[in-house]
């Protein structure tokens, strides 16, 4: 058993990485524009482990440790784990994280085949495209399967990297080069908490195997649960672009539309909410820490919810709808839900992967652009593309029975019934995505065709559509095949589940209310888009300064600029104005006494008769008054 | 037993720059050529030496090996005059601290003198004649046992650089020189005055008629066994530090790297930042901590302060450059002082982390500005605000100097990483008396302070990434001179200089234990039990071993007691 998983794990993780690497050093001079064979046979490879993974793994026994190698020594000898190695941890979490991960991975290489053809010139980076991509797989499953906090931690940064070179991809562009710098900076304040977690754990527990920090580590971190909860949430928050952290993701989306879908909305940035539930053992045991969990979840939530009303980027709503989702995902998990927390991270990533992908389809048919004021009446030109994007919507927004009703269900029964504040501005922001989910999908797909006039829109062809039907039938079903089993399958930490949970509102009652509220926000979606298009123009100006507050995102990256930012950058100059005067000019000031010194001892002796003269009749002078005043 | 090994390696560049410097006929590329064959051929000598060293003893159980001893100074057979009780001699020897460092010292000086081919274009015979005597000054400080060889050692690096950076340098080559020299040779005869006088002072408490030692082995042991006071290891460390943390460099005694750094030819930087700073630091290591344990414990936290302000303060003054070779001369500030703060959290994680970070620092920011040095032989420019967009006609240059940059900031899985996350580790693990060391001052908080510097450290680098490969390109405007080689990529020899470098980081990174297995020892007997005497790493031990102990000698005693 513990071999086969041994020989799984590692081919989950070498196929994409050696493809990646054959990739990049083959794709130019020997496949060039068949780069992406390579990869989706990697790729496809690693998925096609992770379901033999997922099948062999029992759920009910206690899941195998793996080790590989030993990596870092700390030259440690009692009580400490001397050396840190390459290990796995698999268990059902793991498991469903894989599938999920290589499954979508593998969809959107494949749509990429299409998508991004156009970049098939020779100085263009077709091969680099894929290169990364499944670069990007390898980092992803290494930070799936880690057994330990340090590789958990470079699964974590090598996902960011990834990041970082594919938001960057189309770096001649400035925004493009900005964002990626911007993601992988913002991304490193978090990060900064979670080492300082993971050093935390270390040293109170001696370990930063999850069997022992899990296991008997437990007891030793007591007292210090809250601590290293709120540290290591620090990461989650970066990665998953919660509030405060959430601002390199909207700029994010200048990346290639397949990277949005699978980096940017389906894999990477759930990984916080896979480490967070990864570690609800730490997290359950301090209750303000999942205090502060369920927060900043409902919180996002709404925040990131009101702003795509007022944005016009098709990308960028889809990724505030992106923050907001994650945000159900840590409210889910602050809330002692976290298998409905993963549950809903499963079928997001198809729903949402869904939905980038019919952005793509779209800025494939119209020559990239994204703007919905220039996007109208597209159902006639790109009908398929209409259809998967109407599953996707209906899957965000929760309608029953597509796949985000159930998990988004789970969550928010368990959300009013014990935090009811919070769960409470999460049914409201259920009408909030409704309205903005269709809203999208009125202006660019309904109503009169509004296509500039050098654009011929066309459906884009079976490459690109296949992956969208595929998810679209996860979008469809995934919530209602796997809504009972998610749970059972997980086992999650959940110990005083029971206890909190005394049902002041059934089950039934949430499911009917949110299914009737959404209905609400997409008919007013329907009225402002459809009917009465000029009532969507009439509430912008009579919202005013709230309408520009939604649009200019609540001003937080004016506000980064003002406090961090700026100031930081002044701090350097002074820094440096500092070196070149001040430490330099004592420097300068030390080796200046023995100048001093030298230049009196020369001015006496420049060879001028009367100087010497004067000294000497001094000199005598003294003497005498000495010899005068000695004298007895 | 005697070896030659390390006296081949030390020596072996000397008389390659004799050679050259005697055979004047020779033409312009043969000269370069013939001191990349030397330089290679010192290097396959220390990799030899590599592995004569893992043969050893030393290479698990610590202690130095591959020793030779040769009288230098003072008569062995008349112990009556002061001449003839002086014993220093010709004594080197390695343990795992300081292979590492000659490995890294062998790896980089090829490589340096392979990144001048294009570069240097007067004075050839001279210029690799000197970098290979610069050579043979690292080794030997890196390898001597004996304080005034060391001393000898340490100086002479000083010269062939004031040189390099005096003949070859830029514009303001001759103010850069004077103030490197000055500045290093102010700081280091502090340190000489303290050598001298710890070894008078050694000396003093041995019995009358004993001999006067500069052998660092046997002072390890006098140190220890005559127990320096408090008050004098006080005045000793400051001298010594004087000279070390100049050379680190240490806040606030930097400012003359910046300006060397900016002035100094490529190769010059190179080997500035790859292995001189490092001088400082294994100064720090050899002497300041065995030799005055008690000193080192009670000013850790002032060292580690001035070593965090200068993590921080390099990191933001090297944001605001504008000059790319004097961002990266900035972020060295920064980075010396993750080795001074692991150092001082003398604990076995940090110490072992900054060995690590001596080296990774030697291999990332040596490629940094080996990167820079090839992009100002291309636009005759290094300001950032004149050069844009370059990945675009040059991909091969962006590849490199993204995984340097990455390398440089602690991406995990590369070399960086390692060595900045066992500072952390050490630092925060300074209070505790986990590893059988004794207490150290610092604490988590130091570590927590010190890793803001780890997120400055990717503004800066990212910043710069940015503004020089990405976005339109940008270019400086046309001119004869450059015309011929603007956005060309990297050629084969630069790419050729630049993948082992590039190996050698990977390879730390995933396989740090390698290097790792022949330190932590070296650094458990050499550094902490040479400070501590050899029994007194168990005194500290943990307490939950303590037990064990007592039952095991009373379970002896009641044996002795029955028979």
């Amino acid at each position: 058993m513990e071999t086969q998983f041994k020989i799984l794990g590692i081919l989950i993780l070498m196929a994409p990485l050696v493809s990646a690497i054959l990739s990049a050093m083959l794709g130019r001079p020997l496949l060039r524009s068949r780069t992406h064979w390579m990869v989706i046979i990697g790729v496809g490879l690693s998925f096609v482990c992770s379901l033999l993974m997922f099948g062999l793994l029992n759920p009910d026994v206690s899941s195998p440790v793996i080790t590989i190698y030993d990596w870092i020594a700390t030259g440690a000898t009692q009580n400490l784990q001397t050396q840190f190695s390459v290990n796995f941890h698999i268990d059902s979490l793991t498991t469903v994280m894989l599938v999920t991960v290589t499954l979508v991975s593998l969809l959107v290489i494949i749509y990429s085949r299409d998508y991004m053809r156009h970049e098939h010139q020779p100085d263009r980076g077709y091969e680099r495209f894929f290169a990364f991509l499944s670069l990007f797989v390898f980092s992803m499953c290494t930070l799936v399967l880690a057994g330990n906090f340090l590789l958990l931690y470079l699964g974590w940064e090598a996902v960011g990297l990834c990041s970082y070179l594919l938001i960057g991809f189309y770096y001649p562009k400035p925004e493009a080069a900005a964002a990626a710098k911007k993601a992988f900076l913002v991304n490193r304040v978090g990060d900064l908490g979670f080492g300082l977690g993971i050093l935390l754990i270390y040293l109170r527990c001696g370990h930063l195997d999850y069997d022992y920090v899990f296991g008997p580590g437990l007891i030793q971190l007591k007292g210090y649960e809250t601590a290293v909860a709120l540290l290591l949430f620090c990461g989650a928050v970066g990665k998953s672009a919660q509030l405060p952290l959430h601002v390199w993701l909207p700029d994010a989306m200048e990346g290639p539309t397949p990277v949005s879908a699978l980096i940017h909305a389906a894999t990477m940035v759930t990984a916080g909410v896979y480490m967070v539930a990864r570690c609800g053992a730490i997290f359950a045991r301090s209750e303000p820490a999942m205090m502060v969990v369920a927060t900043t979840g409902a919180v996002t939530a709404i925040f990131a919810a009101t702003i795509a009303l007022a944005q016009y980027d098709l990308k960028r709503i889809l990724a505030y709808s992106t923050i907001s989702q994650l945000g159900y995902m840590f409210l889910g998990l602050g809330v002692f839900a976290a298998d409905a927390a993963v549950f809903h991270l499963f079928t997001h990533a198809f729903f949402k992967a869904l939905l980038f992908l019919g952005a793509g389809s779209v800025m494939h048919a119209m020559g990239g652009i994204i703007d919905l004021r220039q996007l109208g009446g597209l159902r006639k030109f790109l009908p398929w593309t209409f259809v998967t994007f109407v599953i996707g919507s209906a899957a965000l927004a929760g309608l029953p029975p597509f796949a985000g009703f159930y998990s988004k269900d789970l969550i928010l029964v368990q959300a009013i019934n014990t935090a009811p504040v919070l769960g409470w501005m999460a049914v409201a922001t259920a009408v909030v995505t409704a309205f903005y989910t269709f809203r999208i999908l009125f202006l660019a797909f309904c109503g009169p065709t509004r296509v500039p006039m050098e654009v011929r829109p066309h459906e884009s062809g079976i490459w690109m559509l296949i992956p969208m039907f595929v998810l679209s039938l996860g979008a469809l079903g995934a919530g209602f095949l796997f809504q009972h089993r998610f749970s059972e399958y997980l086992h999650l930490v959940q110990e005083r589940f029971a206890s909190l949970h005394h049902e002041r509102f059934s089950h039934e009652f949430v499911a009917v209310m949110s299914t009737v509220l959404t209905a609400l926000g997409i008919g007013m979606a329907f009225i402002f888009y459809i009917q009465r298009p000029n009532w969507a123009d009439r509430t912008r100006v009579l919202a005013g300064p709230i309408y520009t507050l939604l649009q200019r995102k609540y001003y937080v990256d004016e506000l980064y600029d003002l406090l961090f930012v700026r100031p930081l950058r002044y701090l350097g100059r002074i820094c440096f104005g500092v070196d070149c005067y001040v430490v330099d000019g004592m420097i300068w000031l030390v080796t200046g006494i023995p100048r001093l010194i030298g230049w009196t001892l020369r001015t006496l002796q420049k060879g001028a008769l009367q100087g010497y003269g004067l000294t000497m009749a001094l000199g005598l002078g003294i003497l005498l008054l000495f010899v005068w005043f000695t004298q007895p | 037993m005697e070896h030659w090994i390390l006296t081949i390696v030390i020596f072996l560049p000397l008389v390659g720059a004799i050679s050259i410097l005697l055979r004047e006929d020779r033409n312009q590329s043969d000269i370069a050529w013939a001191a990349l064959g030397w330089s290679l051929l010192t290097l396959v000598a220390a990799i030899w030496t590599v592995f004569l060293f893992l043969g050893t003893d030393a290479a698990s159980h610590g202690g130095f090996a591959l020793e030779q001893t040769v009288s230098w100074i003072g008569k062995t057979d008349s112990t009556s005059s002061l001449l003839g009780r002086l014993k220093i001699s010709y004594h080197v020897g390695v343990d795992g601290i300081s292979l590492a460092l000659l490995l890294l010292t062998s790896l980089l000086s090829p490589i340096a003198i392979a990144a001048s081919f294009s570069g240097i274009r007067a004075r050839l015979r001279e210029y690799y004649a000197l970098l290979l005597i610069l050579q043979t000054a690292m080794s030997g400080v890196f390898c001597s046992l004996d304080l005034l060889l060391f001393y000898v050692f340490f100086e002479f690096t000083l010269i062939p650089l004031y040189f390099i950076i005096g003949i070859w340098g830029g514009p303001l080559r001759q103010k850069a020189a004077m103030k490197f020299f000055v500045y290093t040779l102010s700081g280091s005869v502090l340190t000489f005055t303290g050598i001298v006088y710890l070894v008078y002072y050694l000396h003093s408490r041995q019995p009358a008629g004993s001999v006067i030692t500069f052998d660092l082995p046997q002072l390890y042991q006098l140190a220890h066994e005559c127990g320096i006071p408090a008050s004098l290891q006080w005045w000793l460390f400051v001298a010594f530090a004087a000279g070390f943390a100049v050379k680190v460099p240490l806040f606030p005694l930097h400012t003359w790297l910046p300006l060397a750094h900016t002035e100094a030819p490529t190769a010059g930087s190179v080997i500035l930042a790859g292995i001189l700073l490092k001088l400082g630091t294994y100064g720090f290591l050899r002497l300041s901590i065995p030799l005055l344990s008690e000193a080192a414990r009670q000013l850790a936290p002032t060292m580690a302060v001035l070593a965090i302000m200068g993590i921080l303060y390099g990191a933001l003054t090297a944001w605001v450059q504008t000059d790319v070779k004097k961002l990266v001369a900035y972020s060295s500030v920064s980075h010396l002082g993750f080795c001074i703060l692991g150092m001082f959290s003398l604990k076995m994680a940090g110490l072992s982390g900054s060995v690590l970070y001596m080296v990774n620092h030697g291999l990332s920011t040596g490629a940094l500005f080996l990167m820079v040095g090839m992009i100002y032989e291309r636009y005759h420019t290094r300001q950032i605000d004149a050069i844009g967009g370059l990945a675009r006609p040059m991909p091969w240059l962006a590849f490199f100097l993204i995984f340097f940059t990455l390398s440089s900031i602690g991406l995990p899985g590369l070399n960086g990483f390692v060595g900045e996350f066992l500072v952390l580790f050490g630092t925060a693990l300074s209070p505790t008396t986990y590893d059988g060391f004794p207490v150290g001052q610092l604490g988590f908080s130091y570590a927590a302070v010190a890793a803001i510097g780890i997120i400055l450290g990717a503004v800066y680098m990212l910043w710069m990434c940015q503004r020089v490969l990405f976005g339109p390109l940008k270019e400086p405007p046309r001119t004869p001179d450059l015309s011929a080689t603007r956005s060309k990529d990297l050629n084969r020899r630069e790419i050729a200089i630049l993948v082992p470098i590039a190996m050698a980081c990977l390879w730390i990174g995933l396989v740090p234990r390698s290097l790792q297995n022949s330190i932590e020892p070296s650094i458990r007997t050499n550094i902490m039990q040479a400070s501590m005497g050899n029994s007194a790493g168990e005194d500290n031990s943990c307490p939950d071993l303590s037990d064990s102990d007592c039952d095991s000698i009373s379970i002896d005693l009641n044996s002795g007691a029955d028979q």
